[in-house]
């Protein structure tokens, strides 16, 4: 999905062109401290507010926390925080079905669940940790977001019983439906 | 995109003629008291729960005072019609606590403005309430320097205002389904609107943090209880128009359109669009969220899925005669909206013959790139049959596809970009019904 080198090395060129005549004009007002593209808005933001902000996880593990889940924490948490609206096993709903589906993506009835359509276990992390419960969202500590992916992975026959679910394990497992993504090919319908 | 997926078992249609209803109580509130505003003309005109009760001759009472928010008449009753994904019932009956859409009443709007009380909303775990003078915007990741703005300090920026549609990808999913209930305009092309956004440039923020070499896909996220977040490929076409919008309309963002701050990515699909924006984060690959790979991705008939399909292709709806209205003999002007992701809409056309034949209609200045456009063609009824659509060309030349060439190739299980050619059929009494031609 890359190949948008060419635009963003223009943009670095503006970039420093822009610094440079910043610079410039900061030497010509003897120093005034004019910075943000010359307008003098905003101000630089702390390692300590980035960290507090930067809670998204990439498919590589980055921004993963410390702490671990095993499928049997999980089966209590899930109990405990998710039965309720995705059902006892994950199957039963009212809100979205979490388990199975494998096989049925061809289907006149394909059913989309993180075992059947889920590209990458990160993801799980990512989304569990910011907007899950539904209603109560953020409040899981890390143990327990790690804990209910690895009893959903374990649901979805993806790891094993006895599995341990951390920022070193979760990069590595591989989702059955990994590769099944294309970029988008639109314009895809002939004209006629 | 449904988050509640669970099947109805009255299917789309369902309990949808009681939420049609505006309820007397709307109707009542926002009416001046008459009888009130003769006894206190100094003071500002409080609303009352009373009955509207013209005057016999509106020119021989004093009319009401000016006010500091304008409302609409009260004999306007036009509204949004709540939603919960596909095959949930329409409407703000019982299933009401499900909804997390409406749509914009597209039958009642004149010209391509949509007013911003109409519209349409789609939320991932609600409407957020945010102090603004609380809310900040990070820019980090891949960049020079990590920089925090207020909203004082953005809407201090050099500014720019652009009227463009914003669509929901999911707009018009109950189509792919085989049966065609019996819908308005608004049930099955609702999740489209056109505003004048105002804001700052994207790449003038970007200019200030400075992008570091292999910055290539952004990470947009919302203050909101879902952490809307996705992941926005830095194009040449994202960095020229992408904007960092505060305004609606003349006004500050509405909190359903993500007040006070959100992305505004002209022609892409509503969702990437991230309302209560907090931060941007620059990265060398997309970040993989759930929006962009188990949800707002379009499933195939071979099992793959299209994935970052954010462009809004061309498409083109009549509003008018059109679903569930009742015509007359006679003179009608057919009126529609034709808008396209990739541009200018360069030419609509309409059918009265189900596609047999096609007249070029009459398009409405202003004809703005990735914008609702007006379209308009006089037709005198003469009472027979006939089957209405319209399909339109952008700049690229693209053509709005029929039903049946768009399901040839994605099949009846994509959820998302549903475009095809719409057929709204005119019984021989008069009624318009929406039907698969």
């Amino acid at each position: 999905m890359d190949g948008y080198g060419t635009s963003m090395r223009k943009s670095l060129l503006i970039g420093i062109g822009t610094l440079a005549i910043g610079l410039a004009w900061c030497f010509w007002t003897a120093g005034s401290a004019e910075e943000g593209g010359g307008y003098g808005l905003g101000r630089t933001a702390t390692d300590e507010e980035i960290r507090a902000w930067n809670i998204d996880v990439s498919p590589t593990g980055e921004g993963l926390p410390s702490g671990q889940g095993t499928v049997k924490q999980g089966a209590q948490v899930f109990a405990a925080k998710c039965a309720m609206c995705h059902g006892p096993t994950g199957t039963e709903g009212p809100k979205d079905r979490l388990v199975g589906g494998q096989g049925t993506l061809t289907t006149a009835k394909p059913v989309k669940t993180i075992g059947s359509y889920w590209p990458y276990a990160t993801t799980l992390y990512d989304f569990i940790n910011r907007a899950m419960p539904f209603n109560a969202p953020g409040s899981l500590s890390p143990d327990e977001v790690y804990s209910v992916i690895a009893w959903l992975l374990y649901q979805n026959g993806i790891v094993k019983e006895d599995a341990v679910i951390d920022a070193r394990t979760l990069p590595l497992v591989q989702m059955p439906n990994r590769n099944g993504f294309i970029p988008d090919p639109r314009p895809d319908v002939p004209s006629r | 995109m449904p988050r509640n997926e669970k099947p109805t078992a009255n299917g789309p249609a369902a309990d949808y003629a009681p939420d049609r209803m505006v309820s007397r109580r709307r109707f009542l509130a926002g009416t001046v008291s008459l009888a009130g505003l003769a006894a206190t003309t100094m003071i500002i005109p409080r609303l009352h729960a009373q009955e509207v009760k013209p005057p016999e001759d509106p020119m021989r009472v004093p009319g009401a005072l000016p006010r500091p928010y304008g409302d609409r008449s009260p004999f306007v009753k036009s509204a949004r019609v709540g939603g919960a994904g596909p095959g949930a019932p329409h409407g703000w009956g019982e299933n009401a606590p499900n909804n997390f859409n409406s749509w914009t009443p597209l039958q009642d709007l004149h010209g391509i403005v949509t007013p911003s009380s109409l519209h349409f909303e789609r939320h991932h775990n609600g409407v957020p309430l945010i102090d603004p003078a609380r809310h900040r915007l990070l820019i980090h990741g891949l960049v020079n320097r990590p920089m925090i703005f207020s909203l004082d300090e953005l809407e201090r920026f050099p500014a720019v205002s652009r009227i463009a549609f914003l669509e929901c990808s999911g707009n018009s999913h109950d189509l792919w389904l085989p049966n065609a209930p019996d819908f308005t305009v608004q049930d099955t092309h609702g999740l489209t609107s056109t505003s004048e956004w105002t804001g700052v440039k994207l790449s003038t923020l970007l200019e200030a943090v400075g992008v570091q070499r292999g910055a290539s896909w952004m990470l947009a996220e919302g203050s909101d209880a879902a952490g809307m977040d996705r992941s926005v490929p830095l194009t040449d076409e994202v960095l020229q128009e992408a904007m960092i919008c505060y305004g609606q309309n003349g006004e500050a963002l509405r909190p359903e359109q993500g007040y006070p701050l959100r992305l505004f990515l002209p022609g892409y699909e509503g969702n990437i669009n991230v309302k209560w924006l907090r931060r941007l984060k620059l990265g060398a690959a997309p970040f993989m969220t759930r929006e962009e790979t188990s949800k707002y991705t379009d499933l195939m008939p071979d099992g793959k899925a299209y994935q970052f399909s954010l462009v809004m292709e061309a498409k083109s709806v009549i509003t008018s005669p059109s679903g569930r209205q009742q015509i007359h003999p006679g003179f009608h002007e057919i009126r529609g909206l034709a808008w396209s992701g990739r541009g200018r809409v360069t030419k609509a056309e309409v059918s009265v013959d189900s596609g047999r034949t096609w007249q070029l209609a009459r398009l409405q200045e202003p004809i703005l790139p990735k914008c609702h456009t007006r379209f308009l063609l006089p037709w005198r009824w003469n009472g027979q049959e006939a089957v209405l659509q319209s399909r339109c060309t952008d700049e690229t030349g693209y053509v709005q596809p029929t039903r049946q060439e768009l399901v040839k190739v994605r099949g009846t299980k994509s959820v998302f970009h549903y475009n095809a050619i719409q057929s709204w059929g005119v019984e021989r009494d008069g009624r318009v019904r929406h039907i698969y031609a």
